[in-house]
């Protein structure tokens, strides 16, 4: 009983604050919305027992919902972030794609015949997702990583405005680095 | 979620009390440290925090104009929170609200979660000093973080697991500080950077007008300044759990042990903000980047080597 209630107020939470992402006028406002949605979700994973994946994924979406309101200040032309504007664009669009994903998902979620449970959840859940995925998962997350890996190196590379031949110049053999504003390392 | 052993209904009240009183304690030092250095009576560097608690309690609350009320206020009163929730996993002797699995992970996603405080408070003002220390801080973060994840990393390797109580257990024959020396400190500091204090405190700091403090008064200004003991004291006393062997010591009971360390530690972190001047987050940057990252990244590598060979 208590649980049910928990589990309906974090989901109810969940929803409304993923709603109010949409609805609100502020950047600032939208981000931390979804936060508070993550924050919500990732506590129903606690209430399954799953700690890790529950903490962790609080842990990395309030994290990524920081950096993302660094970004989108940063980035948005003539700084529209700071001002109120609309947070939705493409709006038929984007409410039939939602609505259609809301009823695939939920209506899978309803209409498929769940299997009864087959053995029983290991005692410590976190030490076996850890062998799950460094065990028989090992070779993909050894190919997924090194991609990923490359990729943000890419994305860095292609974004940065200034790279070490920049700071180091030609050769990279400059005594001090050339740098528009001094600090950090040697300097 | 929570273990029948050691968690005792009566703890969850004392605990936030002990915070206060800890935190009040490292306020009066800083007190006394700033009254020493202006050449007035230590007693009344003591007394300093009950005052400002009084005149701030009683201080009407600045408006700015279009400030983001709601956000404004979730910054201003989550610095307190989190420190709370933080409390939640660290154990003083046989009392712990919580001891779950992962609470070193829980420690962390607390700390991820001042990011978005000080953001907050920052934004809320609409004003362009406290938007600037809010970005301060979260560039500063960015620095701070990694290095401290892989602190909080170390001494769970090395007591395989991320629950707090197993961590103390493992220290019986030796504490990790002796072993994991770069781990403690580059956890202490991270605790002074997230407390935004002394050599980490650019977000609130003179240039900028105060930053984030720029335009909080009255109660907000209180949670806030209070926010950042509460902070550095569950900083100290999970250093104590992870690096300094729990309430291990002769003589005195656990929970006496773990005040004690707590507070030492808690004195050193107030004094280092008399001692060292400000870092610049853009300086951090490159220094924490390039030399603390390895630096921590190497004594994880050789706490699980020897993890590993021992078995």
């Amino acid at each position: 009983m208590l649980s049910t209630i928990v589990f309906s107020v974090l989901a109810v939470i969940a929803l409304a604050s993923g709603i109010a992402v949409f609805r609100v006028d502020s950047m600032a406002r939208a981000t931390y919305a979804l936060a508070v949605s993550f924050v919500a979700v990732g506590a129903l994973l606690l209430m399954f027992d799953l700690d890790y994946i529950g903490v962790i994924t609080i842990l990395m979406m309030v994290m990524e919902m920081a950096i993302m309101a660094i970004y989108m200040i940063m980035f948005m032309g003539m700084n529209p972030a700071l001002m109120p504007m609309s947070m939705v664009h493409n709006k038929r669009w984007s409410a039939i794609l939602a609505v259609g994903t809301f009823l695939l998902l939920a209506g899978g979620a309803l209409l498929v015949p769940w299997p009864a449970r087959s053995g029983s959840p290991a005692t410590d859940l976190t030490a076996s997702l850890g062998e799950a995925i460094m065990g028989s998962k090992m070779l993909v997350m050894l190919t997924v990583s090194p991609i990923l890996f490359a990729t943000i190196v890419a994305a860095l590379v292609l974004a940065n405005p200034r790279g070490r031949y920049d700071r180091w110049g030609d050769d990279l053999q400059r005594a001090r680095p050339d740098d528009p504003q001094q600090g950090g390392l040697g300097k | 979620m929570t273990d029948a052993a050691g968690t005792n209904p009566a703890w969850a009240l004392l605990a936030p009390v002990v915070l206060g009183l800890l935190a009040l304690a490292a306020a009066a030092l800083n007190g006394i440290l700033v009254a020493r250095a202006e050449g007035r009576t230590l007693r009344s560097g003591a007394a300093a925090p009950v005052f400002e608690v009084a005149r701030l309690m009683r201080q009407r609350r600045r408006t700015t104009v279009a400030a983001d009320v709601l956000l404004w206020r979730i910054g201003c009163s989550g610095l307190v929170v989190v420190a709370l929730l933080k409390t939640a996993v660290i154990p003083v002797g046989p009392w712990v609200l919580a001891d779950i699995p992962v609470a070193i992970v829980w420690f962390n996603a607390m700390d991820v979660m001042v990011w978005a405080v000080v953001w907050l408070i920052g934004w809320g003002a609409n004003s362009a000093y406290s938007l600037i220390g809010g970005y301060r801080f979260l560039a500063q973060a960015v620095s701070y973080e990694l290095p401290l994840m892989f602190a909080l990393v170390t001494p769970a390797v090395a007591a395989h697991s991320l629950r707090v109580s197993d961590v103390i257990a493992a220290q019986q024959e030796l504490w990790f500080i002796v072993w994991m020396p770069v781990a403690f400190v580059v956890f202490c500091l991270s605790v002074v950077a997230f407390s935004s204090w002394g050599p980490f405190a650019t977000a609130a700091s003179g240039d900028i007008a105060g930053g984030i403090l720029t335009e909080v008064s009255g109660v907000d200004r209180l949670l806030i300044l209070a926010g950042r003991y509460a902070l550095l004291t569950t900083g100290a006393a999970f250093a104590v759990a992870l690096f300094l062997g729990g309430g291990a010591g002769p003589l005195l009971p656990d929970w006496l042990w773990t005040l004690v360390k707590t507070l030492l530690l808690l004195a050193a972190f107030v004094v280092v903000r008399h001692r060292l001047p400000e870092v610049r987050p853009d300086r951090l940057a490159e220094v924490a980047w390039m030399i603390v990252l390895p630096v921590v990244l190497l004594q994880t590598l050789i706490v699980s080597i020897v993890v590993a060979v021992r078995g």
